[in-house]
């Protein structure tokens, strides 16, 4: 009995060891968040046209994402990272985890989205952090919809707003910013002011977006008719709407300097053994075929400017025309202290 | 050589330990605390700087300890009737009573909204409350507190009992100094281990408590997720971890001082006969109805409806791959991935944990001091085993990053205290003179094994097998930040709907968690099962 439990055990313990390393040389590891996504189709004609194929890690959130990285730095899980957003460049830029390409597909790309102008970080998509509101519960309550982020301190949006957590949601930090843009730190009204008025004004802050959407949001059975998204979730709902309709259930207020621009960036991982197929695939993904297709999967605006947005977006999306646009040096500088003095306003 | 051959066995789940939770963690630690190759600890001091975290302390400890009384003193009387009397639907209602355990935190609240709060049945406004708190805690726990003191109680004979009536024992004084006396093993075990969970609670404490409630754990998260700030959630790390060693420690002191024997294997339950015992009987169902089934059909009833009425679309919609997305997984794909890491997740931390349990067993200083460390990965976040896989685990042979092998070695790391916490208390109760009259006549180890050991420690087998599955089907723990191979099981779905907007994803992420409830309690009723069929009566 003794025997076969310890041979049992071995053999689990050899399996554990025994990991296969294969190494196949047209195969490229790209490192992304939970939410990349893409038609099967598209990547398969990309494999198919170059022999290479693709394998996706993906490792959590986008700052797990990162952390992950900067940690495996000496050793990368990959040969290129999807989804890497201006809120944490500063930082990744700054653990130089990446090997600068400059791809002729960026002449489809309007100058505002290439941020970093040694091109270690390639501009994939743009989306608008904004307040969505029910407009259902709007429409019945008579409620005004706010024209600015001082109107949220207003009394008549009291109890009324939910907002993630800077500290642990990506839209949370977004939103964070579009408030410090608005309320500078060298201002009579700071940002930290702006925030304890909206705390005054019971705004509902949790942990991540699906807290915030799925739990606070009248729409989803909460008790918030404003909570903080993304301007194209409006057309997502429609998309998945139950039963389907063809008036959006939800709207986006995008209102000059309410809405923060998140750009996506994708980049060659240093280390890499494949440094020309990991260009290649930075090409594709500036291409027509994946540029088109986004949208539908990943609910995020093109930066390739010849691409036209399939139908829902272009009806139900509505599209800010100044959204709050920050330096990612500035942001990394900023991030770590703005995120502390938020916490201790706002939470403690 | 011989002596390994007869001893190395013992020495396999320590090795586990050493080398997938203090390897990896160590390795983290050093890189956070020594980023230069210099030690610097002023991770350490900024703890003292504010009461801060002393606060976050006091407040982490304080829930932690009231959940732990409300639900082991919610769950005694429940584990006494299913201890000693027979009623219909007996093993089915301990089955259900464990689903809570896999359920997603996001999900709960969903069912818990329905219920209570402002447009719930019971218009209460809980939201943000220590209330909704221990509530949640209960939810989550009373099936572990059940099952562990129910499946040992049984093993304790009635003899003693009446014996003690005859002598005139009665009311509190029959509770207190027999029943509770005798059973005393098992209340700790399972204390030891709802304290651990409501310590390092997460979920929970961010979902139903709000932003405000910080446990320990939501700030190590906080500090190495969000702010990548590895110095300080560290130096919080290694506090958590020391605490709870010294807690555990104080635990197994306690436990190895009350291990009662069991004499008799055999079970005795029999029907509630007087109108007391059936009121006893029917009063703990009841609080379970109310208190664990009533959230969870909330969830069933709420995948079927949609605003037109009722719908079977969320189920449908679940095996359409509308988008043609290399997201899209079929139902039955999760199903099988999850039943499969939760199979290999059961089986290797049976192994590992009846080793272990049996090496604590022997008594002495060595298992005193191995006995807290085994409780260790319960008590690690998951984000530090997280990062230290990804900096240890890097190299051949142990390269295992992106294995799948790793999700199981996660998931087994929680898992294998659940199976240790439930045999020990019996195991420690076998008198060792017992084992060494059946081999004076004869017997050999296998038939000890068989004959005496697996009758008594068979129930609590049953209840560790039971919850190191629910481990793995329930994803907690380490495996959230474990790089998989594309391999989604179906908490990871279910997250994946919730990430998008849209009344359909909605529905579809709860009828994703009906099934789950549904594969987990069909899993539960197998693995007792087990009791009576292959292994034999026990």
């Amino acid at each position: 009995m003794t025997k076969v439990i310890w041979f049992t055990g071995l053999l689990i313990l050899l399996g554990v060891f025994a990991v296969s390393a294969q190494e196949n040389v047209l195969t490229l590891t790209v490192v992304a968040h939970d939410s990349f996504t893409y038609s099967e189709e598209v990547m398969d004609q990309f494999e198919a046209e170059t022999g290479i194929t693709i394998e996706v890690l993906r490792l959590g959130d986008a700052g797990a994402m990162i952390n992950q990285l900067i940690l495996s730095r000496e050793n990368p899980l990959g040969d290129v990272v999807f989804g890497v957003d201006n809120t944490f460049l500063g930082r990744a830029l700054d653990e130089d985890l990446f090997v600068a390409y400059e791809s002729p597909a960026l002449e489809t790309v309007d100058e505002a989205f290439i941020v970093d102008p040694d091109h270690f970080v390639t501009p994939v998509d743009y989306g608008d952090v904004c307040l969505n509101y029910d407009v259902a519960y709007v429409e019945e309550n008579d409620i005004a919809l706010p024209e600015s982020l001082a109107d949220l301190t207003n009394p008549e949006y009291s109890g009324l707003i939910a907002v993630e957590n800077p500290a642990t949601s990506s839209p949370g930090l977004a939103f964070l910013l579009a408030t410090i843009a608005a309320f500078p730190e060298d201002a009579d009204y700071t940002y930290l002011d702006f925030w304890t008025d909206l705390v005054a004004n019971d705004v509902a802050i949790t942990e991540g977006w699906t807290d915030a959407y799925y739990g606070e949001f009248t729409r989803y059975g909460g008790t918030r008719p404003f909570v903080v998204s993304y301007a194209s979730s409006p057309p997502v709902e429609v998309l998945f709407a139950d039963p389907p309709t063809d008036i959006a259930p939800t709207g986006a207020i995008v209102a000059d300097g309410m809405c923060f621009r998140q750009i996506e960036f994708a980049g060659i991982l240093q280390g890499t053994d494949n440094p020309e197929a990991a260009q290649q695939f930075i090409d594709f993904l500036l291409s027509r075929e994946f540029q088109e297709d986004m949208p539908l999967q990943m609910f995020v605006f093109p930066v390739n400017g010849e691409v036209e947005l399939p139908e829902i977006f272009t009806t139900y999306a509505a599209i800010p025309e100044n959204p709050v646009i920050l330096d990612p040096a500035d942001i990394d500088a900023g991030r770590e202290d703005w995120i502390q003095a938020w916490t201790e306003t706002v939470l403690r | 050589m011989r002596w390994l051959g007869r001893n190395g066995l013992i020495l396999l789940p320590p090795a586990f330990l050493l080398i997938f939770f203090f390897y990896p963690i160590i390795s983290l630690f050093i890189i956070s605390l020594a980023p230069d190759g210099v030690i610097d600890l002023s991770g350490f001091a900024d703890l003292f700087k504010t009461d801060y975290y002393l606060r976050i302390f006091l407040f982490t400890t304080g829930q932690a300890a009231l959940s732990t009384l409300i639900t082991v003193g919610l769950a005694l009387p429940a584990a006494y009737a299913f201890a000693r009397f027979d009623f219909p639907g007996k093993s089915l209602l301990l089955s259900i009573s464990t689903l809570p355990f896999v359920l997603p935190t996001v999900v709960v609240a969903a069912a818990f909204s329905a219920l209570i709060g402002e447009r719930g049945l019971v218009p209460l406004h809980l939201e943000g409350t220590l209330t909704i708190i221990l509530i949640a805690h209960v939810f989550y726990n009373y099936a572990l507190a059940l099952r562990m003191i129910s499946s040992f109680w049984a093993t304790q004979s009635p003899r003693i009992e009446e014996a003690a009536r005859v002598l005139g024992a009665h009311g509190w004084r029959l509770w207190w100094d027999i029943r509770l006396a005798a059973i005393r093993p098992a209340i700790l075990a399972a204390s030891a281990l709802i304290f651990i969970f409501c310590f390092t609670s997460f979920g929970v404490m961010l979902i139903l408590g709000g932003i405000r409630f910080a446990t320990l754990e939501v700030e190590i998260f906080r500090q190495a997720n969000s702010l990548l700030n590895l110095q300080i959630a560290a130096a919080l790390s290694i506090f958590q971890l020391a605490l709870m060693f010294a807690l555990m420690l104080v635990y197994t002191r306690l436990q190895a001082q009350t291990s009662t024997d069991i004499q008799a294997a055999q079970t005795v339950t029999r029907k509630p006969k007087t109108r007391g015992e059936r009121l006893f009987v029917g009063g703990n169902i009841a609080l379970m109805s109310l208190l664990l089934f009533a959230p969870l059909i909330a969830l069933l009833v709420r995948s079927f409806r949609s605003a037109d009425g009722w719908t079977l679309q969320y189920y449908s919609a679940l095996s359409t791959n509308v988008r043609g997305s290399v997201l899209f997984v079929p139902p039955l794909e999760a199903v099988a991935n999850s039943v499969v890491y939760a199979l290999a997740t059961t089986v290797l931390s049976l192994i590992l944990g009846l080793i272990a349990a049996y090496g604590l067993a022997r008594r002495g200083r060595l298992s005193a001091l191995l006995d807290p460390i085994y409780m260790l990965p319960l008590a690690t976040s998951a984000v530090t085993l997280g990062f230290g896989f990804i900096i240890a685990l890097d190299e051949p042979p142990l390269n295992l990053r992106t294995s799948r092998a790793l999700i199981v070695i996660a998931h087994t790391l929680v898992a294998m205290p659940f199976v240790v916490r439930s045999v020990l208390p019996a195991l420690r109760s076998i008198s060792p003179g017992v084992r060494g009259a059946a081999a004076t006549l004869g017997a050999s180890p296998a038939t000890v094994l068989r004959l005496i050991d697996l009758p008594l420690i068979g129930r609590g087998l049953i209840v560790g097998a039971t919850f190191a599955f629910t481990v793995s089907m329930g994803e907690f723990g380490a495996s959230l930040f474990v790089a998989r191979p594309d391999t989604p099981t179906m908490p990871l779905v279910i997250y994946r709907l919730l990430g998008q907007p849209g009344a359909i994803n909605y529905g579809q992420a709860l009828a994703m968690s009906v099934i789950l409830m549904g594969v987990c309690a069909i899993s539960f009723l197998l693995i007792e099962r087990a009791r009576t069929l292959g292994i034999g009566e026990f």
